[in-house]
């Protein structure tokens, strides 16, 4: 068994985390509010990566536990108070509900079965939460914070003004510090940093799962899961286990989405959500630790940063060919950014599947594997 | 009174009487083989037994307990271990790995979330773990993944995997099946030292009688569905039915 060292791992981990706000700062991506999406995306794919990284079941499902968490956490601030702590435990709580509930039907059948049943859950649910479950969902506009909802145990706000998430009286908007460094105008805020140490904690919590006896078991199902039942195990309550800890995950990632913005949508349950986090795991690395964050972050940005650059942009770029040219490059580049920024992302993914089945992480070890070997040469 | 009995056992497909009022007493701490043409009812009769088939009528009784209707995780913890005719192992984890989980599932039982504690620090599992898979001379081997091994270092592993679990019975499905002479004999000296150092009961499912006359100390004869001999090597050698239903003409 391979030696693992997994303090200085989480350590470097948490590190970089913290430091996201500086570390980014160059990338353009050190807005919070991107920043905090790519922590909560990197939790909703660290727990899709315990159930199909582990066990190999792909579930296309995992966006209603997403919206489940959004919908039970914004109920909270509704009804109860907008501190975040409990629309969280809810959210969770509720996602876990639900995929114990889905899981347990979906998980009767194995593969493409299995997928097409989680796919028609999530599809189901979405369909509902637009339509018959309009008095819990708020159909097609949304379920929004009103300034009659009774709030229990907050005081009232002041006069026509909506409330905003907190944490014990911090503003998850507020920026606290707001430095400049090296001409990159930096800001810190308590949403990013909520979302940060919860990124932290899930990997924790999933590097723990990898390491135990639990995670062993779940990756021999994947292997060969007639030889376990023989074996002594049943396999069944381990894959509903999985199925149940990364809809909590999901559900937490739901919860979070719902802090940063009171308001929960029924499109946050269309499957193309829950196929945008198997890319992540896909493109990141399937069953490694690192990779689902890495694969979140990766898509995220792309999507942000690729879908606001648009002609204008691009004739700006290549300003400096001469002629007819530059109407031609931009014309072959234009297709790949703006709206079309799925072509990237998906011609991308097509060379990392092909290219490199082990994803992003595996990518990284080979460039690392060659710079050694360079090293090593000039010795 | 046998360690396993089986009574009245039948199956059908369809048309077909694959098995036909299979009685079979399998005494404690014997070496049981079972032997009969392609089409016999062999491997269905072994399938009854585990769980992956369940026969239209009669009863398997392990220890005094029923087993058919059991699920296949529930038999294994009875203590009926199995070895397939193909080595069916984790071929993406390493030796140790494997050899791991049946130790898991030997302890804690079929199902415990133990989500929280590190197999890398389960010093018990992995001293248990590294003996059998030492006994099997594949110490030198713990790190190799399962898939890379070659098919005799695969066999060991299946049968490592099974006896870390300590079993009372121990089912071999033609464990020699696509082997050299040379990997067969391993094998049965390998299957000797196991019935001798530990005195596991097994039940040996086998078409080569280089096998079975070497090994058994009971042989048991299917044709057509149906038990037609039972009894020592020795007799069931000149035993007429059995020359004329499975031998032929063929020498022995």
């Amino acid at each position: 068994m391979a030696k693992y060292n997994d303090k200085r791992t989480l350590l470097i981990f948490a590190i970089i985390v913290l430091l996201a706000p500086v570390l980014l700062a160059p990338t353009g991506a050190a807005y919070p509010d991107l920043m905090q999406r790519f922590a909560i995306y990197g939790i909703f794919a660290i727990g899709f990566n315990i159930l199909f990284g582990l066990t190999g079941y792909l579930s296309f499902g995992h966006a209603a536990f997403l919206g489940v968490g959004s919908y039970a956490a914004v109920w909270m601030f509704k009804l109860l108070t907008m501190n975040i702590i409990p629309a969280l435990i809810l959210a969770v709580v509720m996602a876990g509900i639900f995929s114990l509930i889905i899981g347990y039907i979906s998980l009767r059948r194995s593969g493409i079965y299995f997928s097409i049943l989680t796919l028609a859950f999530a599809q189901m649910s979405y369909n509902m939460a637009y339509s018959v479950l309009t008095p819990l969902t708020n159909g097609e506009t949304g379920l929004q914070l009103r300034l009659d909802d009774p709030r229990i145990l907050d005081a009232a706000p002041p006069e026509g003004t909506l409330p905003s998430t907190n944490f014990f009286g911090l503003e998850m908007k507020e920026v606290f510090w707001n430095p400049t460094f090296l001409g990159y105008e930096l800001q810190f805020n308590y949403g990013f940093y909520v979302s940060a140490l919860l990124l932290i904690l899930s990997f924790y919590i999933a590097m723990r799962i990898f390491r135990s006896p639990f995670g062993m078991m779940l990756r021999a199902i994947k292997t060969n899961q007639t030889r376990l039942n023989y074996t002594g195990i049943s396999s069944r309550p381990y894959t509903l286990a999985a199925f149940v800890i990364s809809g909590m995950f999901a559900g937490l990632a739901g919860g979070l989405l719902a802090t940063m913005d009171p308001l929960a949508g029924a499109e946050r349950m269309q499957w193309t959500v829950g196929g945008e986090v198997v890319l992540m795991v896909v493109l990141g690395g399937l069953g490694t630790l690192t990779g689902p964050i890495l694969g979140a972050v990766f898509i995220k940005y792309l999507e942000n940063i690729l879908s606001k650059i648009n002609e204008v942009v691009l004739q700006g770029w290549f300003a400096f060919l001469p002629g007819w040219t530059e109407g031609f490059v931009v014309a072959i580049v234009y297709p790949f950014v703006g709206k079309g920024w799925h072509l990237t992302l998906g011609a991308l993914f097509m060379i990392v599947v092909i290219f490199l089945p082990g994803g992003l992480v595996d990518g990284s070890k080979r460039i690392g594997k060659l710079f050694r070997r360079i090293a090593k040469r000039e010795a | 009174m046998g360690i396993l009995e089986v009574s009245n056992v039948n199956k059908h497909f369809g048309g077909l009487h694959a098995l036909n009022n299979v009685d079979l007493n399998i005494d404690k701490g014997s070496l049981h083989a079972i032997i009969g043409p392609n089409g016999a009812g062999k491997s269905t009769f072994l399938n009854c037994l585990i769980g992956k088939l369940k026969p239209d009528t009669g009863s398997v009784l392990f220890e005094g307990q029923a087993v058919l209707g059991k699920k296949p995780h529930q038999i294994n913890q009875l203590g009926i271990s199995r070895v397939f005719q193909t080595p069916e192992i984790f071929t993406e984890m390493t030796v140790l790995e494997n050899v791991m989980i049946p130790c898991y599932a030997h302890r804690d039982g079929a199902f415990k979330i133990n989500a929280f504690a590190r197999v890398s620090k389960d010093s018990e599992i992995r001293d248990q773990a590294e003996h059998v898979l030492n006994d099997m001379g594949m110490n030198g081997k713990l790190n190799m993944r399962g898939g890379a091994l070659s098919r005799g270092d695969k066999r060991r592993l299946e049968m490592a995997m099974c006896l870390v679990q300590e079993p009372k019975l121990l089912l071999l499905d033609e464990p020699t099946a696509g082997m050299a002479r040379a990997d067969t004999n391993d094998t049965i000296n390998l299957l000797k030292h196991i019935s001798e150092s530990r005195g596991i009961t097994m039940v040996i499912i086998e078409h080569d009688m280089h096998v079975v006359f070497s090994l058994a100390t009971t042989i048991s004869v299917l044709a057509q569905g149906a038990i037609i001999a039972e009894d020592t090597p020795e007799n069931i050698k000149g035993h007429p039915k059995v020359r004329e239903a499975y031998l032929g003409e063929a020498e022995v």
